[in-house]
């Protein structure tokens, strides 16, 4: 009698500790998944920038418009072509107490350059200075100009905090991928919120930080709970029913759900995660043939894709980086044309078609496995039989770096928000050495091109850069290196009180710090 | 007798070592780790050097004899997502899949032994029709969509039952609770219905035709002539004889109700062994699969061993048979 009635009193406890927490503002956010660690290091990955954005602040961050703007930097100038001076802000604190100063930044740029998913976005960087207190410089081994890109990417950490050892005796810093480790589960940054409960995969909750030095920023959200659904269904009906405010992703088959509902709105947004197809011209010789790419190309129908299968929520490609990056080039646009492709086919000599494999993974992409479908049947048009596989993808990716068919598809979001990077992953001659060409499983290779790319890559005057770009996606459209499919749209969806347009972007990363709840 | 116990513990040792053994064979094929613990852009080295640093180039019998000289040590190794050995997220984990069984285990008692044995006295009412043709329905509808279901007209349409998750857990000795709080019992209605909705029509069918066949045998008629209250024929004559084989299967089906919990935890994010199974499965976790593989694998191998052995004392046959 006694237990129950002790466990009925905690009961009242609980409830009571909720309705008094009720009073300020919360915001319940539901995600397919939640940081994997506290370590803003440990792993390069949508959702620990996410994280980095609420409990660290970064150097410079991007704006809607892609534009860069200030945040623990207050300013910064070029002094010459491998030294960019960045002024940092004063008074920021971290969430420790300490004071954020340059040797902070220092501590953070040598540990991203230990971090395993980091190092290669590090690899131009030589490291940094700290001029004095409050002025750092960043110097690369020879003209980068994607410094500021990469200064988002720099969310300084309390280099006081991380040192030392740990009970175990293991070094603070320690990025350590599996078990154990200080940075795992104890955070000090100067982001506006700080981490005060964390369950891995059950419930995160973060707490807004009271000496946060953006007194202008408008967020009101006193606390910030987050939990993990994974399910598509079961968080789009999370959010119907109120149990939760706010949901990223939302599945595209229930955006017209939620623009019917009241009280709830759905924002989306075009992406810059390009889908494409690679053409393996090793595996099959009739891909070496550039009418025969071309007549591929030719033959998809990518607008149609995005009509049917993607509901409109996707922009069709003719090209890698979307609108706003430097090497947009508003020429090169979806070209779906049959009988174009027929006579290509036919002028390469290939009219009786031949038959070749695809795999695709099937819960990677949104709707992939139907895209990969519907491309097996524009294919059939022009004769061309298509086996296709489909996969999970803790499957696929193994079987994609085998090359393990004629067609292979890939998605790729540039981790430096920049043109070059797709097509150093994507398109440049594979070689082991320089790691170029990584995922170019179409082998698709011209000299031209990564010339260009390496130009691009010292290049620091921004229209002289563009033009490179430009020349590079240019390049790729005629060769018909790969085929471009959509650009993904991004979508989020929360209860009508929710400010949520001016927060959200095309890296995915909403600024819940500036969040507004009316 | 003692042989008898003996024999069958080295059966079940075996058992479990070729239980490690498949689950160790297949972790192989289910994906690599390495893949989700580095963001896409990593190079091949990096990941080389990461697959070299956590052992996983070793040769396929090296592993496999780390892992069982760990195992016999109570290590199951580290789970690569949760960053924590995986025993103790498995325990973790488990209340939450016991209370789901627990509470769905009771939904089926209590309905299903009234609504069968009505149907078994009553075979022509229109009542009887009902739950004979409504559990039809239920047999064919599956698990997740009966979830889904549920979740669309109770919490989104109707706004009575929350959607997802535990609710308010209450802590125990270590054990996360949720059925000492309201809001922890309103978390459980849905998912346990929608868990109880495999077995419930299955239930409610065996025990209708068993107490029918009870029915027709040749002693409760000789009750019937005695001239007995009908309670007493149908309830302690009849009922009694029906719910030893309906025991029987009831025990089987445990495991499989415990092998349902998949599919209704992730509908409902219910933090459980199920969820957590899948999930490890989507992210290549594969020290924490071989690990719930080992773990049920030595619980269903227990309970077997524990069932078989109370059968060999209630029962001198079975004990004989093995004997050579």
């Amino acid at each position: 009698m006694k237990k129950i009635l002790i466990a009925a009193c905690l009961a009242l406890c609980i409830v009571l500790a909720f309705g008094a927490t009720a009073q300020a503002k919360t915001l319940k956010l539901a995600m397919d998944a939640d940081p994997v660690s506290l370590d803003p290091h440990v792993q390069l990955s949508g959702g620990m920038l996410q994280y980095s954005h609420m409990v660290f602040d970064p150097l410079v961050r991007w704006t809607k418009d892609m534009q860069i703007e200030p945040r623990l930097a207050e300013k910064w100038e070029r002094l010459d072509d491998l030294t960019m001076r960045f002024y940092l802000r004063k008074g920021v604190k971290f969430h420790s107490g300490a004071e954020f100063t340059a040797k902070d930044v220092v501590f953070t740029i040598d540990r991203l350059k230990k971090s395993q998913d980091y190092k290669a976005l590090f690899e131009p960087f030589t490291g940094a200075l700290a001029v004095s207190d409050y002025v750092v410089d960043l110097k690369t081994t020879k003209p980068y100009p994607l410094v500021l890109n990469m200064a988002t990417y720099v969310f300084p950490m309390d280099s006081a905090f991380y040192t030392g050892t740990d009970e175990k005796g293991q070094p603070k810093d320690a990025i350590v991928k599996i078990g154990p480790s200080f940075a795992l589960t104890n955070e000090s940054g100067t982001g506006p919120y700080k981490v005060t409960f964390r369950e891995q995969g059950v419930k995160n909750v973060f707490t807004r930080f009271a000496d946060y030095w953006d007194k202008a920023s408008p967020g009101n959200a006193d606390e910030i709970v987050l939990t993990p659904i994974k399910n598509d269904a079961t968080r789009v009906a999370a959010l119907l029913s109120g149990d939760v405010d706010f949901i990223m992703p939302v599945p595209p088959q229930d955006y017209e759900r939620i623009r019917k509902e009241s009280g709830v709105q759905l924002v989306t947004m075009a992406g810059s995660r390009i889908i494409t197809v690679q053409l393996n011209q090793k595996r099959r010789p009739e891909f070496a043939n550039r009418k025969v790419r071309q007549a591929i190309v030719y033959a998809i129908n990518n607008e149609g894709i995005v009509k049917k299968i993607m509901k409109g929520e996707a922009l069709a490609a003719g090209q890698q980086g979307p609108m706003g990056f430097a090497g947009y080039d508003p020429a090169l646009v979806p070209r779906y044309d049959l009988e174009k492709a027929k006579t290509l086919m036919k002028e390469a000599g290939f009219e009786n078609g031949f038959s070749c494999s695809m795999i695709a993974p099937n819960n990677r992409y949104v709707n992939d496995e139907k895209i990969a479908e519907a491309i097996v049947s524009m294919l059939a048009k022009i004769n061309i039989k298509v086996n296709l596989k489909t996969m999970p993808k803790a499957q696929y990716w193994d079987e994609f770096d085998a090359q393990a068919a004629d067609i292979q598809m890939i998605g790729w979001h540039s981790d430096t928000e920049d043109s070059a990077n797709y097509t150093e992953f994507l398109c440049m001659c594979p070689n082991k050495d320089t790691g170029y060409g990584q995922y170019n499983s179409g082998n698709y290779c011209n000299p031209q091109v990564d010339e260009l790319v390496l130009d691009s890559q010292s290049e620091t005057d921004p229209a002289k850069r563009s033009q490179i770009l430009k020349q590079v996606e240019r390049l790729l459209y005629d060769d018909a290196a790969y085929v471009p499919l959509h650009w993904q749209n991004l979508s989020w969806a929360g209860k009508s009180n929710l400010d949520i347009d001016p927060i959200v972007n095309v890296m995915n990363f909403p600024y819940f710090g500036d969040l507004v709840i009316k | 007798m003692f042989a008898f116990v003996i024999r069958r513990i080295i059966q079940s040792l075996f058992v479990i070592l070729v239980i490690g053994f498949i689950g160790f064979a297949i972790k192989h094929q289910i994906g690599d780790p390495v893949r989700d613990l580095v963001g896409i852009s990593v190079s091949k080295a990096e990941r080389d050097a990461l697959r070299e640093e956590l052992g996983l180039n070793d040769p396929f019998m090296s592993q496999y004899v780390r892992f069982m000289k760990n195992a016999v040590r109570g290590d199951l190794g580290m789970s690569f997502f949760y960053k924590k050995p995986t025993l103790k997220v498995i325990v973790k984990k488990a209340p939450a899949t016991l209370e789901l069984v627990f509470v769905s285990s009771l939904i089926i008692i209590f309905l299903s032994i009234p609504a069968g044995v009505y149907a078994a006295i009553r075979p022509r009412s229109w009542l009887t029709r009902f739950i004979m043709g409504a559990s039809i329905v239920g047999v064919s509808i599956p698990v997740f969509l009966t979830a889904i279901l549920l979740i669309y007209v109770f919490s989104v349409e109707l706004g009575w039952l929350p959607s997802y998750g535990r609710g308010a857990t209450v802590s125990l000795w270590g054990w996360e609770t949720g059925l000492l709080t309201i809001d922890g019992w309103k978390h459980l209605i849905l998912p346990s219905i929608a868990l109880s909705s495999i077995m419930l029509p299955l239930f409610i069918r065996l025990i209708r035709s068993e107490m029918m066949e009870v029915l027709q045998s040749e002693y409760v008629k000789y009750a019937w002539a005695k001239g007995l209250a009908p309670r007493r024929v149908y309830f302690v004559h009849a009922f009694k004889n029906t719910l030893l084989p309906v025991i029987t299967v009831g025990g089987v089906q445990l495991g499989i109700l415990i092998a349902y919990t998949i599919l209704t935890e992730t509908v409902f994010q219910w933090q459980g062994m199920g969820f957590m199974f899948l999930e490890a499965v989507e992210r290549s976790d594969t020290t924490l699969l071989v690990a719930y593989m080992m773990v049920v694998g030595v619980v269903f191998v227990a309970v077997n061993t524990m069932v078989d052995i109370i059968y060999g004392l209630v029962n001198p046959t079975v004990r004989i048979a093995g004997r050579k």
